[in-house]
């Protein structure tokens, strides 16, 4: 069980305080979420340079500079550059995002590659949410649109790989709160269709059957509607890709989710204490998602 | 049919004379500092008022309260505000979240914003009021307790009510009073669909007089011949293999 | 002997077999009873104690001390329970339990210093009033639920669920709901009352965590809160319980008992308690949490040698349920011609639904339940318990340890493969334990 936030924005002005907004939502849902937390950022420029594909990887026993060079070697004359961020490990190269993706594979076999796209950085780590924040500096991250999750391990351990968010598509990202029921299933089913899977966690199950639906051409809304379809479970689920930010709970809707929208931004968290602090929420149109309703908002 | 119950009135707010409000700002304070101050044995006597300030979302606010004091809260609150609530009268000014005033023994709350799941979960008595609408499972497993909403209900609501009212000024979603004893509903809007072995009944003077006394405690004002009642078919206090299917 | 071809039963469609089917096309219904699982599973039994000798040394009876005492919920509240024997009395509802088989349980109880629990029908005076310590369980249906009797309770439980039905709520059918039940539990009098297997307010251990603090504060984080699973996951289970805040976890396996559940919920559903009491204590154990956050454990536990290889594996105690009903005159031999009436035997009487019991204890009808002499009823409770105690702490001593808690897995072997698997303990006369580093 876990607790998400997410903020998507739509004033310029405010892109440079997304880490500290985000940073702020994410220190009320610790309770919910002790174990472990991941973050997401689109737009950051430290962490994914405008004009490179960034792939964030957990490196294992590698340190930043081995991965480095092990990726710049995969690709001779391009300017490979990373960055050492806590857990995790960013490396960004001005190629194509699947391209960076193969490479890095490639240059270190049996790395895991939690997050890629053009413009999409993605944390995760084992240990307080709080400490991990702190660790990777996201009070100082920019950009228009982040997302969150505190994690309290259900079925599977607590492990970096088992943190969401689950990035399985090009800068795309998906948090759940809840358990489905049936992802055993539905796993099978995507391993034989082709796909791959890091953890034995449930949501990634979620995430990559989403990224199937995306990728067959379905858009956001309606990939979320198969979802709901097939999966059994009680489940809010936040998901984003480059241009979109999106919510949507089951059927019976237990697990709790709050939206406050405003002029300037887009907030969604698990409870209400989350969007306390957020610039202008007094004046908010606050709101809960009703049941298998997709609600989604565009850049 | 028994004689109604009677409704509990809420009066507006008067201060006794020379009770000042005892102010608690949260984010000064927490809020096990303040229910063991609401919990003290004289509270009624020595601070009948409360204003508390910067609730900020936070949890179990003003719960378990057990005398006759006044709390009013300016700001949105948690979960549970309220909880187990006896004869204390608690005012939202802002949205509460999940659960506000469960299993409340008497007294009363009002939410002046929306209310989010399962507002007055399986309460026994008292009067909640919410303002604006209150989100899925509303009065869920209510065994007595009387609750008022101004705007929407949304689905479930009033699921296993064993007994109580729901007044709803709005829309209800969804499988309104599934699984339905005792408790009776009225809707002044549309009703999504309605919950299994709950069916519409109808209004007779007696059922007009009880709404427009939970309207007149909630202090909202809408006509009372504009709302249908909802109550149990009771075909599931026995089993019957018959019924099967609604199971 | 001479066997009769014509005559050899099938073991797939056995005599029992072939009756169930029978009756089900008769009624239309699935068949409900009390009890927990009767089927044979692994369990206690297949495991045995190492006593003394050469390597290890008893302690003598009596002067040689075994103590027995525990304390329970001292991880966050004022006053934690200082309870005299590891042995509990679990929670059984006033309504599936007479008003005398509450009070008697509670009068057994403190007579040996030990807790009862109530159950989903509220809170009762007589057990109060005759129980040291009392344990309050918060359920699903919240019958009878209010804060003055929250506040009165020594102890809360928040239930999620019980072994014989780990993902069901509460069933007790019309018969049983009385005047006195109805008024209680908010229900029609003579309506099979319908229990809800979710609470109502919160959905999942990331909201539980929410919901605990609430009840820490009604009543000003004076009373342990425990939370009581049916063995299922149990592993990720007493994970997620100890994180959301429990003080205590009650783990039921499926052999517990229930008033009244469909037979294919409590054969066919949860696992035994024997294969659910090593993963709880992993668990605890893996969070830093074994023996701060106590384990109670039930499901089956008849006498002093379940309890003492409970203790071995690592529980903080036991609560004993039907164990408890029987000690105080259910299934009484006397008796026998009564339930051949209703169409048992005694020792083999499980129609607790029904409140037509002869022993007095699971009926609300006044006359049958005035056949409980509580004052007796507690005697013979205590007697029990005492009982239990005691043969423990001649295994224990056996084992060489001056308190029940210092029993550990290494003083246990097992009988058969499953049960050294479950327990994780080596088969006998082998080094060999299942499952373990294969």
């Amino acid at each position: 069980m876990c607790g998400i936030v997410g903020l998507h924005l739509r004033e310029p002005s405010l892109y440079p305080r997304l880490g500290e907004l985000l940073t702020g939502m994410l220190s009320q849902v610790c309770e919910r979420g002790p174990d472990s937390a991941g973050m997401a950022v689109y737009g950051d420029p430290r962490w994914s340079p405008p004009g490179s594909a960034t792939v964030s990887v957990l490196p294992g026993a590698h340190r930043a500079e081995e991965v480095r060079a092990a990726v710049a070697a995969e690709l001779p004359g391009a300017d490979v550059a990373v960055v050492d961020a806590g857990q995790t490990v960013l490396v960004s190269a001005p190629t194509e995002a699947e391209a960076l993706v193969t490479a890095v594979r490639a240059a270190l076999p049996g790395i895991v590659v939690i997050g890629f796209g053009e413009d999409l950085a993605v944390l995760k780590g084992v240990g307080h949410p709080e400490a991990l924040a702190a660790e990777v500096g996201l009070a100082a991250a920019q950009g228009w649109q982040g997302v969150a999750h505190t994690r309290m391990a259900t079925e599977s351990a607590v492990t970096p790989e088992g943190s969401h968010p689950f990035a399985v598509g090009p800068d795309q990202c998906l948090v759940h709160n809840g358990s489905f029921a049936n992802h055993a299933t539905i796993r099978r089913e995507l391993i034989a269709a082709g796909m791959e899977f890091d953890s034995q966690n449930d949501s990634e199950v979620g995430a990559r059957f989403v990224a199937a639906q995306l990728a067959a051409g379905y858009d956001l809304e309606k990939s979320l509607k198969l979802l709901c379809e097939r999966f059994d479970g009680f489940y809010t689920l936040l998901v984003s890709t480059r241009d979109s930010f999106a919510v949507v709970r089951d059927a019976i809707a237990c697990k709790p989710a709050v939206v406050a929208e405003t002029t300037q931004w887009v907030a969604m968290a698990s409870e209400y204490r989350a969007l306390a602090g957020l610039p202008g929420v007094e004046s908010a149109r606050i709101f809960e998602p009703e049941p298998e309703e997709v609600y989604a908002w565009q850049r | 049919m028994a004689a109604l119950s009677e409704v509990l009135y809420v009066d507006t707010v008067e201060p006794p004379v020379g009770a000042e409000p005892t102010v608690v700002d949260l984010s000064a304070s927490d809020v096990r500092e303040l229910n063991r101050a609401l919990h003290a044995p004289d509270v009624a006597v020595t601070a009948p008022r409360w204003r508390v300030v910067h609730p900020d979302g936070r949890h179990s606010i003003a719960v378990g309260l057990d005398a006759e004091v006044e709390v009013e809260v300016e700001g949105h609150v948690g979960y549970y505000c309220a909880g187990m609530n006896k004869s204390a009268s608690v005012t939202v000014h802002g949205n509460a979240g999940v659960g506000v005033a469960e299993n409340m023994m008497s007294g009363s709350v009002r939410v002046r914003g929306n209310a989010s799941q399962a507002a007055a979960a399986t309460a026994h008595g008292g009067l909640l009021v919410v303002e604006g609408s209150a989100a899925a499972r509303c009065g869920i497993s209510m065994k007595g307790v009387d609750v008022v909403v101004g705007g929407d209900v949304g689905h479930m609501s009033a699921f296993m009510g064993q007994a109580g009212r729901l007044v709803v000024c709005g829309d209800a979603g969804d499988a309104l009073g599934d699984s339905l004893y005792e408790a009776r509903i009225y809707v002044q809007g549309s009703v999504k669909s309605l919950g299994a072995d709950c069916v519409e009944k109808e209004v007779r003077a007696e059922h007009l007089a009880e709404l427009t006394d939970l309207l007149a405690a909630a202090g909202i004002d809408a006509d009372p011949t504009a709302f249908r009642r909802f109550g149990s078919a009771r075909s599931l206090y026995n089993f019957h293999i018959d019924n099967a299917a609604a199971y | 002997m001479t066997i009769d071809p014509a005559l050899r039963e099938s073991s797939t469609f056995d005599r029992a077999t072939i009756a169930e089917i029978q009756r089900a096309a008769d009624t239309g219904i699935y068949d409900i009873r009390g009890g927990g699982a009767k089927r044979p599973v692994p369990h206690f039994d297949d495991l045995l104690f190492l006593g003394a000798s050469m390597s290890r040394y008893p302690l003598e009876g009596y002067r040689e001390r075994c103590d027995t005492d525990v304390v329970l919920g001292d991880r966050h509240a004022t006053y934690p329970l200082h309870l005299s024997t590891p042995v509990t009395v679990a929670g059984m509802s006033f309504g599936a339990l007479s008003g005398r088989a509450k009070e008697a349980l509670g009068r057994g109880a403190s007579e040996v210093n030990t807790s009862t629990t109530t159950g989903d029908g509220g809170m009762t005076p007589e057990e109060r009033g005759q129980s040291k310590h009392l344990v309050y369980q918060y359920l699903p249906s919240r019958y009878g639920m209010n804060p003055d009797d929250l506040r009165q309770a020594d102890a809360i439980e928040v239930v999620l669920g019980q072994g014989a039905k780990p993902g069901g709520g509460g069933m007790l059918l019309g018969q049983k709901i009385t005047e006195r039940v109805a008024g209680m539990r908010t229900l029609p009098m003579g309506v099979d009352q319908r229990s809800a297997c979710r609470h109502p307010d919160w959905t999942g251990p990331d909201d539980l965590e929410i919901k605990i603090r609430e009840l820490r504060e009604i009543t000003d984080w004076e009373k342990p809160v425990y939370v009581k699973i049916g063995a299922s996951r149990t592993y990720y289970d007493v994970k997620l319980a100890a994180k959301a805040g429990a003080d205590v976890i009650v783990l039921d396996g499926m052999q517990g008992g229930t008033a009244a559940t469909q037979n294919v919920f409590i054969e066919h559903v949860g696992i035994p308690t024997l294969a659910a009491l090593p993963q709880a204590v992993q668990a605890l154990q893996e969070e830093g949490l074994h023996r701060k956050v106590q384990l109670i454990v039930s499901g089956g536990i008849r006498n002093g040698a379940d309890l003492a290889k409970c203790m071995a594996l690592g529980a903080d105690a036991v609560a004993i349920g039907t164990a408890a009903l029987i000690a105080l005159g259910d299934n009484a031999p006397e008796r026998d011609a009564e339930y051949r009436e209703l169409g048992s035997a005694a020792g083999f009487y499980d129609d607790w639904q029904a409140g037509r019991d002869p022993a007095g204890i699971t009926t609300q009808d006044d006359e049958l339940a005035a056949r409980l002499d509580p004052v007796q009823g507690g005697r013979r409770l205590a007697n029990f318990i005492r009982v239990m105690t005691m043969e423990a702490q001649v295994i224990a001593r056996a084992c060489g340890k001056a308190h029940l808690h210092h029993l550990e897995p290494e003083d246990l072997v097992a009988l058969s493969i499953e049960a050294a698997a479950m327990a994780r303990v080596p088969l006998a006369g082998t080094s060999w334990v299942p499952g373990q580093g294969l």
